[in-house]
């Protein structure tokens, strides 16, 4: 499913500089791409603006050809708080999308059970949230956002939070889901090596003029070794690139 | 167990110090100082007869009709309060002017409207209580994490979804302490309303006994009305509150 960006600026009150200014993008069907940006570029606005949670001020989100009115489970969403509900267990905050949109009973127990499985989380099923480490939460997190086979899986910072040993793991994880589903994703995050890691393109914000500054193509096979030559070049470029 | 002790000691002390200054000095009059034993005596004597069963669950029933009342109304204010803006803006400080207003205030107004009847006092108790609920219901939605609504409709919930699935699950643990504290206002209420109007119940009971220069069953009433508040907090608001946050791992 394919994500277009068309002259999307964002423009807060109070503010005479827009966050984002004119960026244009496209985003293909089963593409992973990454963005990255000092902090203040506007990553997360762009984020919550095709998940529709705040309105552009001009210009347009096309999923599929259809304009962007506001969220939407086609374009599910993985935050940097794992957002689980505290009053559910751990199975019942997998199911809970599929619960609001009414998936039969048989289904939500058959997804919940390959998605949790999917993320090793078998064994806490019945676990309160409270109980979990850190990343075991943005593993929960994760399943539920994988149950609801949205066309968009959109992350905003999901492992920032997490210790680095945690994060790796994770990251590395995601790659293995990702290899697997071929789904399109849209990934925001401010260390350079996590986007070289798991994109296919890596597009750089200018926190400056709030606009594309590049794009990479990354190109390397995966899995990937962030102490491939090949690797750290591109790294290196990338973060030449961020920090102007 | 410590506390038992305590509050058995403490018994102890009054009962000494009416011994001393009533009956052996004679500084006080024995109709205007209570003994523990005549507090006891006077609670075996009229749960005997009946009467203080019969005030007791006339109050409670009273109690509860007026609180559920104002559990009703206070809810539907207290959404109204944090759905509109304008009302948050412009009538929530109008609300809390008045829930600093004791509810003993609101006995002329509902003796003049009511008379001195069953509905006077449950006027009290609803002006006394549900103001309380309808901050604490808007409060409560307010201290809700902004990551919950946004997890729930990028996961494609409804407005409706929202409240039912979101919302109201969320802030329920600080919904049943405000729940608390309107019964405790209520509870108050009641017996200002109770005191001042002539209806069977508690209240009534404290003021025979004054009438009547029994100043023992005037402090039984006082007692009773602390334990049954007591009781009803912990056992049942109490209760609930605990469980509902040792789910939630807090």
């Amino acid at each position: 499913m394919s994500l277009v960006l068309k002259n999307l600026s964002k423009q807060y009150e109070n503010s005479d500089k827009s966050t984002l200014h004119e960026i244009n993008l496209e985003v293909h069907d089963g593409e992973f791409v990454c963005i990255v940006g000092q902090s203040g570029c506007g990553k997360s606005t762009l984020l919550n603006l095709v998940a529709g949670l705040e309105r552009p001020t001009t210009g347009e989100i096309l999923v599929d050809g259809q304009p962007v009115t506001g969220a939407g489970a086609d374009r599910t969403v993985m935050f940097q708080e794992h957002g689980l509900y505290p009053w559910l267990n751990v199975i019942d905050n997998v199911k809970f999308g599929m619960k609001l949109n009414k998936v039969p009973k048989e289904i939500q127990e058959e997804k919940a059970d390959y998605y949790l499985d999917m993320m090793h989380l078998s064994e806490y099923k019945e676990y309160p949230i409270h109980q979990l480490s850190g990343g075991m939460r943005q593993r929960v997190a994760l399943a539920r956002a994988l149950t609801m086979d949205s066309k968009i899986l959109l992350m905003d910072e999901p492992f920032s939070a997490l210790d680095k040993q945690t994060s790796n793991r994770l990251r590395e994880e995601l790659q293995n889901i990702w290899m697997k589903t071929k789904k399109t994703v849209l990934f925001i995050t401010h260390s350079v090596e996590e986007a070289v890691y798991l994109a296919d393109r890596v597009v750089v914000l200018s926190a400056a003029t709030g606009n594309v500054a590049d794009i990479v193509e990354v190109g390397i096979d995966r899995p990937r070794n962030v102490y491939d030559e090949k690797f750290v070049q591109i790294r290196h470029r990338i973060l030449d690139e961020v920090k102007k | 167990m410590g506390l038992v002790i305590f509050l058995v000691g403490l018994i102890a002390l009054w009962e000494g110090f009416y011994l001393l200054f009533v009956e052996v000095l004679n500084v006080y009059k024995p109709y205007a100082f209570p003994s523990p034993v005549g507090v006891i005596e006077k609670f075996f004597s009229l749960i005997e007869d009946g009467t203080l069963v019969e005030v007791t669950v006339n109050s409670l029933l009273r109690g509860l009709e007026g609180y559920i009342i104002a559990v009703i109304i206070g809810v539907v204010i207290g959404l109204l309060l944090n759905h509109f803006k304008y009302l948050q803006k412009n009538l929530k400080p109008v609300i809390l002017g008045i829930q600093t207003l004791p509810s003993v205030c609101w006995v002329p107004f509902s003796i003049l409207w009511f008379g001195l009847s069953r509905q006077a006092i449950l006027f009290v108790v609803v002006m006394g209580s549900a103001f309380s609920i309808a901050i604490s219901v808007d409060n409560a939605i307010k201290h809700i994490p902004p990551i919950y609504e946004r997890v729930a409709s990028t996961l494609g919930a409804n407005k409706k979804q929202i409240y039912t699935q979101v919302v109201f699950p969320a802030c329920l643990p600080e919904f049943v302490t405000g729940l608390k504290q309107g019964w405790s206002f209520a509870w108050r209420a009641l017996m200002a309303g109770e005191v001042m109007t002539t209806s069977i119940g508690l209240g009534q009971t404290l003021i025979i006994g004054r009438d009547l220069a029994d100043i023992n069953q005037v402090a039984m009433v006082m007692v009773l009305i602390i334990v049954i508040g007591i009781i009803i907090d912990k056992a049942i608001f109490t209760n609930i509150e605990n469980r509902l946050l040792k789910k939630r791992g807090l």
